[in-house]
């Protein structure tokens, strides 16, 4: 007898920058929206993320980038997640990131990028909807 | 109505126009009450009148709200307590400095950046420093990957400062610089570079932030945890009055505070608190009031609310000094005194339609020079979207220089004393704060305050509130929830920071270590481990690292062992 | 049980891949189970091929009490002694949303890219009393993984607490000097699970006093005047095996251990894994500890039994029939919903055999 599948969500914050008011508003709205959320708190490293989604079997991993490394960040746990044999989780997230490299990193096969002032809706609403759509049983 | 002290003392007279005031107010208040009630009846905007700290406004403010106000609460500028002005001359003898804060890429690119800058009319440096840098971390360090030069210039070592400042002499330049967890080991590198230019460190003039309360609270770039970061603050603190009488070795900063959410008074409140801590962090360490506090100085951050802003910075002045005054028995007046710096809010930027965001900065800047600060930097309209071009930074400098040039403000000193609603509003802000003191008093101080969290849920439920007033346009944003036509299609030049500095500043440490003495390093940090341990100031100790160039991590290193890290207390 | 009822091929990649040791099977085993996704009861018989003889320390206490910290602490410390460390952190989740926010790894940045610890982090789904079940198969997946060491930190606020505490071989019970603890412990019956006591937040004020506080209660306890188990009791099955526990403390009469600890700056951990050593070293001369084997080992069979039989009977087609026409015969008042339940009982065990 299985129980409906919960979405789980790894909600991060890479690299030195402190600035997580994005990070938590985004943690909580996931929680409200029904979805288990594992947070690791500040100054993660790719590394840190990519073992932490790992072993917690997340569906999806958020990350928030305002220090201007996205173009190093999301494709580096990109490919570590790819390393670890874990293709099928959705990197997503926001930040302060550029046109030109969203488009790049949406290339790459990275998910949806939010940019600043969008609201928690619209990232609950993706996040499920792509769920529903690729979510593999576990 | 005043009575002067040269008039003759009557009696009669005193009460003749004791009754006449009397006469007067009870006229107001019957005009008052027929105002009232036409306000009643007339038809009202659909609008919420409220302060951007939540608090009501009234419609009108008369002389009624102030009538038992004590006259002493106000003085003239430069005189207890303050409230118009920490100086008495303000303005008419010089200008608020002009500090825009810069940074990015290598020291020899934010050098080559702040000469453009002093030669635009700049009277003053800000030190912007990257991530990395802000959490100790050298830039050939694997947790620096991706962010070196990025969002600040990278320095790893005394080397990289001598660079910074090459050809800009600190005798004359006074530099600010944002650095708070490894602060005391940049100022050790700042003091090492300033001997190497043959400058005397008792002249130099400057400011670094230094404050860690504002980071486990609001801004999160800690390294140690609190006691031993306290003692680091205190250290310099004695240090600097002997060895830097003209350098302030902190900043108590309200402004990533209030950017992380709080409102103008809680910002207020906070700001003011961590100062008081580190007053008593340095009474409890022996220090003489009097010898350190002329060189403690603040930073707030000026808001949207035009007039709340001005208010809030009239209030810290009154506050301060009366609490250095009254509490810890400060006996100069320039420890009464509260000087500060102020940034155009940040977080009221937005990314749609950034060029307005220019007339954003603009009223701020106005808000900060009424207001009565010491200096200021205006934010770059583009300074959501990354690093500021250079047009969008000359553009915030000229927002100053018109501020301070054409529009006549600083012609008089204050001149919104006696406002009626400033005036009220100041007293309002005043008693807000006070009760905000009382609150952290029962939690125990700031440092408990901070362990259980108490200031990082308020910050966070005042986050939440103005984010769900956004979301459900109870506040008006401009270009984001009203008014949003064509604020999809702009762009803006922005500046990207080349993966080559990276690489560059790597192979500079490479190098740097290959040419540095390396037994005097592993000597300097050695007795810098030692030091540690015991209670001696440990600002000569780092300074002998700084001048044998061992590096930023080198240094953070051998003190983490001792300290130990911060671990981050996480609410929601 | 026959392998062959693994439902899915990828099921047995996993498996085949979690006896070769790979870390992410483990963990897509661990969601198997949490999600008692179908076939997961084969799954766990497949992969429990090994004996379980993982050491298992159980950590619980209220909320912000430092369990996390203390937590990373001993993980760093068994890590260094060259174990491998699996932890398991449960959190509960929200009952309005039924969504979760876990942040015990928050704590635990220090040892999370270590190649020996693995750290899952689980939510308590508000689960019907299945959560404790659930819990417990999730540590034997990870004991068969082969670490030598299990930590288990649960929010001690209810029973299910009690039932993962009873999983384990050392109970560490974590207490902060913060108003009314004591008490608290007291009153939701921690005293009676407690093999080790540790009073956290050494530098707060009030530690002392707290230890003084929780030694005399231990004393009062060992002079009978607590005896039994007080509490809310869940379902029969669970009844039966607290109250035997319960008897074996007592005969055995292990004092439970005070300690004072600073998970800040580490101070009393040393203490408290020498306190643990001790505890292991009793529960093991004691015999003790193959009592406590044999018995959770007869709980989990008859646990799983119960399951089965609920599961079973929910999908027996006979007893869905005459439930449905013997509900009219309640309502006409020709039987009582006890007979038929009897009825049904004796009905489903002769013909679902
Ligand atoms: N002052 C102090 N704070 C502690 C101590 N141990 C943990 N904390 C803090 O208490 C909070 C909760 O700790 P955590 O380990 O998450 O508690 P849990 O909810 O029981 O897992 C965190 O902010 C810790 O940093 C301690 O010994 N002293
Ligand atoms: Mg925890």
């Amino acid at each position: 007898m299985s129980e409906e599948r919960r979405v789980r969500v790894l909600v991060a914050k890479p690299g030195l920058d402190g600035h997580d008011r994005g990070a938590k508003v985004i943690a909580s709205a996931f929680r409200d929206a029904g979805f288990e959320v594992i947070y690791t708190g500040l100054h993660q490293t790719p590394e840190m993320i990519v073992s932490a989604a790992v072993q917690e079997d997340v569906d999806v991993v958020a990350m928030s980038v305002l220090s201007g490394a996205h173009m190093t960040l999301f494709p580096r746990v990109k490919e570590l997640l790819g390393q670890a044999g874990a293709d099928n989780v959705l990197v997503t997230g926001g930040g302060i990131i550029p046109k030109d490299d969203v488009k790049e990193l949406e290339d790459m096969g990275i998910g949806r990028l939010f940019g600043p002032g969008t609201s928690t809706k619209e990232s609950i609403a993706y996040v499920k909807e792509w769920f529903a759509i690729h979510a593999v049983s576990r | 109505m005043t009575i002067r002290e040269k008039d003759v003392p009557n009696i009669s007279e005193v009460v003749k126009a004791l009754s006449e005031r009397d006469q007067e107010i009870s006229d107001l208040k019957a005009k008052l009450l027929k105002w009232e009630s036409t306000y009643e009846r007339a038809n009202k905007r659909k609008a919420v009148f409220n302060s951007g700290s939540g608090t009501e406004i009234s419609p009108l403010y008369t002389d009624l709200d102030r009538a038992e106000a004590d006259p002493g609460l106000l003085g003239l500028p430069g005189n207890y307590p303050y409230t118009r002005g920490p100086y008495a001359t303000m303005y008419r003898s010089k200008l608020w400095t002009m500090r825009q804060f810069a940074g990015f890429a290598t020291a020899e690119d934010t050098n080559a950046r702040y000469k453009y800058l002093l030669d635009h009319g700049q009277t003053g440096l800000s030190v912007a420093f990257d991530f990395p840098t802000l959490m100790g971390f050298d830039s050939d360090h694997s947790r620096s990957l991706g962010e070196v030069g990025v969002c600040g210039v990278a320095v790893s070592s005394t080397l990289d400062m001598e660079e910074l400042f090459e050809g800009i002499p600190l005798d004359k330049v006074s530099v600010s610089m944002t650095i708070n967890g490894p602060a005391i080991i940049l100022f050790c590198f700042y003091i090492a570079a300033a001997e190497k230019q043959g400058v005397d460190t008792r002249v130099l003039r400057g400011t670094i932030q230094n404050d860690i309360l504002k980071e486990y609270q609001a801004q999160h770039a800690w390294i140690f945890p609190p006691n031993p970061a306290l003692r680091c603050i205190v250290d310099m603190f004695d240090w600097c009055s002997e060895n830097t009488p003209k350098y302030n070795p902190i900043s108590i900063s309200g402004y990533h505070i209030r950017e992380a959410g709080a409102t103008a008074v809680e910002e207020l409140a906070f700001t003011l608190a961590n100062g008081f801590e580190y007053v008593e962090k340095g009474l409890e360490s022996g220090l003489d009031i009097d010898s350190f506090a002329p060189q403690l100085s603040f930073f707030f951050d000026v808001h949207n609310d035009f007039f709340e802003e001005i208010a809030k910075l009239r209030a810290a002045r009154r506050i301060w000094a009366r609490r250095m005054r009254k509490v810890y028995g400060a006996k100069n007046p320039a420890s009464w005194r509260l000087r500060t710096h102020c940034q155009t809010a940040g977080v009221s930027l937005t990314a749609q339609q950034a060029e307005n965001n220019i007339v954003r900065v603009a009223y701020q800047a106005m808000a900060a020079s009424l207001g009565g600060t010491q200096s200021l930097h205006t934010n770059s309209m583009d300074e959501t979207l990354a690093l500021p071009t250079e047009k969008a930074a000359r553009i915030a400098l000229r927002t100053q220089q018109i501020l301070a040039y054409e529009s006549g403000i600083p012609n008089t000193i204050d001149p919104l004393a006696g406002s009626f609603y400033v005036e009220t509003l100041t007293d309002n802000i005043e008693r807000e704060a006070e009760i905000i003191f009382d609150e952290i008093e029962t939690l125990g101080g700031v440092v408990p305050g901070i362990e259980s969290g108490w200031f990082q849920q308020k910050i966070a439920h005042s986050a939440m509130r103005q984010q769900n007033e956004i979301e459900s346009g109870e506040r008006t944003v401009v270009g984001v929830n009203q008014f949003t036509e064509g604020s999809e299609s702009i762009e803006i030049d922005t500046l990207k920071i080349d993966k080559e500095v990276e690489k560059r500043q790597i192979a500079k440490i490479v190098a740097l270590k290959k040419s540095r003495d390396e037994s005097k390093v592993s000597e300097c940090l050695s007795a810098l481990h030692q030091a540690c341990r015991t209670d001696e100031n440990l600002v000569p100790k780092i300074l002998e690292c700084a001048r044998s160039y061992c590096t930023l991590f080198e240094i953070r290193d051998v003190m983490q062992e001792v300290f130990g890290s911060y671990k981050e207390p996480v609410f929601f | 049980m026959d392998e062959s009822r693994l439902t899915s091929t990828s099921m047995n990649e996993v498996l085949e891949r979690f006896k070769a040791g790979k870390p992410a099977a483990l963990s897509r085993g661990i969601s198997i189970v949490e999600n008692q996704r179908d076939g997961f009861e084969a799954f766990l018989h497949a992969a429990m091929q090994t004996k379980l003889q993982g050491r298992r320390i159980g950590l619980t206490g209220p909320p912000g009490a430092g369990k996390s910290s203390l937590v990373a602490l001993l993980t760093e410390f068994y890590i260094s002694q060259g174990e491998r460390v699996g932890v398991l952190a449960v959190d509960p989740t929200s009952p309005q949303t039924g969504g979760a926010l876990l942040g015990d790894r928050i704590r635990m940045n220090d040892i999370a890219i270590d190649e020996n610890v693995f750290i899952r982090s689980m939510a308590t789904r508000g689960s019907l009393g299945g959560l404790a079940a659930t819990t417990k198969e999730i540590l034997d997946l990870m004991d068969c993984f082969g670490f030598d060491r299990l930590l288990a930190e649960t929010v001690g606020v209810g029973q299910t607490e009690f039932e993962i505490a009873r999983a384990v071989d050392t109970v560490v019970v974590v207490l902060v000097p913060e108003s009314g603890d004591s008490i608290q412990a007291m009153k939701a019956g921690l005293m009676e699970i407690a093999d080790i006591f540790i009073v956290n937040k050494a530098d707060r004020p009030g530690s002392d006093k707290l230890v003084k506080e929780v030694r005399q209660a231990i004393h009062l306890r060992s002079g009978h005047n607590f005896k039994g188990f007080a509490g809310h009791h869940g379902p029969v099955i669970e009844v039966h095996d607290t109250a035997e526990l319960n008897e074996l403390d007592d005969e055995l009469g292990w004092e439970p251990l005070v300690l004072k600890t600073n998970a800040l700056t580490g101070e009393g951990i040393q203490e408290l894994t020498q306190a643990i050593e001790s505890h292991e070293e009793w529960i093991q001369g004691s015999g003790e500890l193959q009592k406590r084997r044999k018995l959770r080992t007869e709980v989990r069979i008859r646990e799983v039994m119960h399951r089965e039989l609920v599961n079973r009977s929910i999908a027996s087609r006979t007893v869905n029939k005459i439930l449905t026409k013997r509900v009219e015969a309640v309502l006409s008042g020709h039987a009582t919903p006890y007979s038929v339940a009897m009825e049904l009982v004796d009905q489903f065990l002769e013909k679902d055999q």
